[in-house]
């Protein structure tokens, strides 16, 4: 490879940062915010894939294992946008693939 | 000095519990999987530093979860519970016909002689075994399969398979209990499945003696006599003489037989106990009288011990999993309450204490007595 095609290739793999809610902190044994590894592009499944390649008790607690669709009371932001409902193919906006911002998960307000 | 470890899954996690044979100071946990639900946790007869939790919310779904010494250290476990083939349809509140669908798992049952064989009863009603510690989950699904299984209607609580009750002598042989279907009975290792509710009687079913459809809330047995088997019912406290094959009501002089948690004393297996509810739309002790009730019969003459216990102004429910017993001589009992506390008596029930005043509604009490 040229250093002129080097320097123009995308990059292997973006570094996204995921923001959890408490529960799924504790139950992957972390504390802040968590950082994965996405091939670009960079899509709302391909995140959440490496999400849960990274941490398998999370499988199954964001996404139902069967159908592979959000669970009904998880929230998913992204950039001040809501995403929940995006296709899975979606890819995420700018802030989150460079960095600036993390992918929120959000459990939705409902009970105590 | 050996000790007691009283397990308690409540509304917000789940507490251990900890105290020597006096059974009079007690340690109490920090909470684990704090605010989560944890219906049940419960160790390995075969290994007693081996315990199994189930986790789960509405939010994030069913873990599993698991401590290789006594609960000190956990790691989430597997989680899949995937029904066998289609699931097929059972029936809603309404009469309708609704699929299958898993929601949690209610009750944990450990193999008597190995720690890595666990029972799974989970809602919508269905028997998962693991053979692996729980990293994987495989159903029985003749359970499911049976040919009333279409029929099956929720209890209040859901479609739940929560007690699983295995032969002491003979593995081969499970009861297990569902609301609102009833006691499904096993002697092939739980390939094929019986109904075993002959002799019950419930008035909310158009034909009240109907083979299928009665709500049971819990099962009890003493190992050295398992024929015998006691039924707390939604209305009615039952028993069986030969193994769930027939049942007779022993509810006797109780100020109410609706209630949800029936256990046996640990060395005499005609001595029963129940928490007699008001209603099954009161769900809370009859005249605010927090009162467990003892047979020394095996039923039908109950007297009430209340040393200790609120008797006024008391309106906490004792739900099905909340109540279990040690094996220390004298025997040991202990329930949690909706209102969060959990109470021993360790002399079979005449004097009760408080172990915790406070914590959130407990959903399920289990004791090991460790050597």
């Amino acid at each position: 490879m040229s250093t002129q095609q080097a320097r123009t290739s995308p990059p292997a793999t973006v570094p996204v940062r995921i923001a959890m809610p408490y529960q799924l902190r504790t139950l992957a044994k972390v504390t802040g915010e968590v950082v994965v590894t996405v091939s670009p592009p960079v899509t709302l499944a391909a995140t959440l894939d490496a999400l849960e390649s990274a941490h398998a008790p999370l499988v199954g607690t964001v996404r139902d294992r069967e159908t592979g669709a959000r669970r009904p009371m998880i929230r998913i932001y992204a950039a001040g946008e809501d995403f929940s409902d995006a296709s899975a193919e979606t890819e995420l906006p700018e802030p989150v693939v460079t960095g600036r911002e993390p992918l929120r998960l959000v459990g939705s307000i409902a009970g105590g | 000095m050996g000790g007691i470890r009283v397990l308690v899954g409540t509304a917000k996690g789940g507490f251990v519990l900890s105290s020597d044979h006096d059974r009079t100071s007690w340690e109490v946990s920090e909470p684990l999987f704090g605010g989560w639900e944890v219906y049940h946790v419960n160790g390995s007869a075969a290994d007693p530093d081996r315990l199994y939790a189930s986790q789960s919310n509405g939010w994030f779904g069913q873990v599993i979860q698991r401590s290789d010494d006594g609960g000190a250290n956990w790691e989430p476990v597997g989680n899949e519970f995937s029904y066998d083939g289609e699931p097929g349809t059972h029936l809603f509140y309404d009469g309708s016909s609704m699929p299958w669908r898993f929601t949690r798992v209610w009750n944990l049952t450990p193999s008597a002689d190995d720690p890595d064989t666990v029972y799974a009863g989970v809602e919508d009603a269905a028997l998962f075994r693991t053979t692996d510690g729980g990293r994987s989950w495989s159903e029985l699904p003749g359970l499911r399969g049976h040919e009333t299984a279409s029929s099956w209607a929720p209890g209040a609580g859901g479609l739940c398979l929560h007690t699983v009750l295995p032969h002491p002598d003979d593995p081969s042989q499970l009861l297990a209990a569902i609301s609102a279907a009833g006691v499904l009975a096993t002697d092939d290792g739980g390939a094929t499945w019986q109904l075993a509710n002959q002799g019950l009687r419930s008035e909310f079913l158009p034909e009240p003696d109907v083979e299928v459809g009665h709500c049971v809330h819990k099962l009890a047995r003493h190992p050295a006599r398992p024929d015998v088997v006691y039924m707390q019912k939604h209305w009615d406290v039952m028993r069986s003489d030969d193994g769930g094959r027939s049942w007779h009501e022993i509810s006797g002089n109780l100020p109410s037989d609706f209630g949800f948690t029936i256990d046996v004393h640990a060395h005499d297996p005609d001595t029963v106990y129940v928490v007699p509810i008001t209603s099954d739309e009161k769900h809370f002790p009859p005249d605010g009288r927090l009162r467990v009730f003892r047979s020394r019969t095996g039923g039908d003459q109950w007297e009430p011990l209340t040393d200790g216990l609120p008797q006024s102004n008391c309106y906490v429910n004792v739900l099905r999993d909340a109540m279990a017993v040690d094996s220390l001589d004298p025997c040991g009992i202990y329930f949690g309450t909706t209102g969060g506390q959990v109470y021993v008596s360790s002399d079979e029930g005449d004097h009760w204490r408080p172990i915790v005043h406070d914590l959130p509604r407990v959903l399920s009490v289990e004791v090991q007595t460790l050597p």
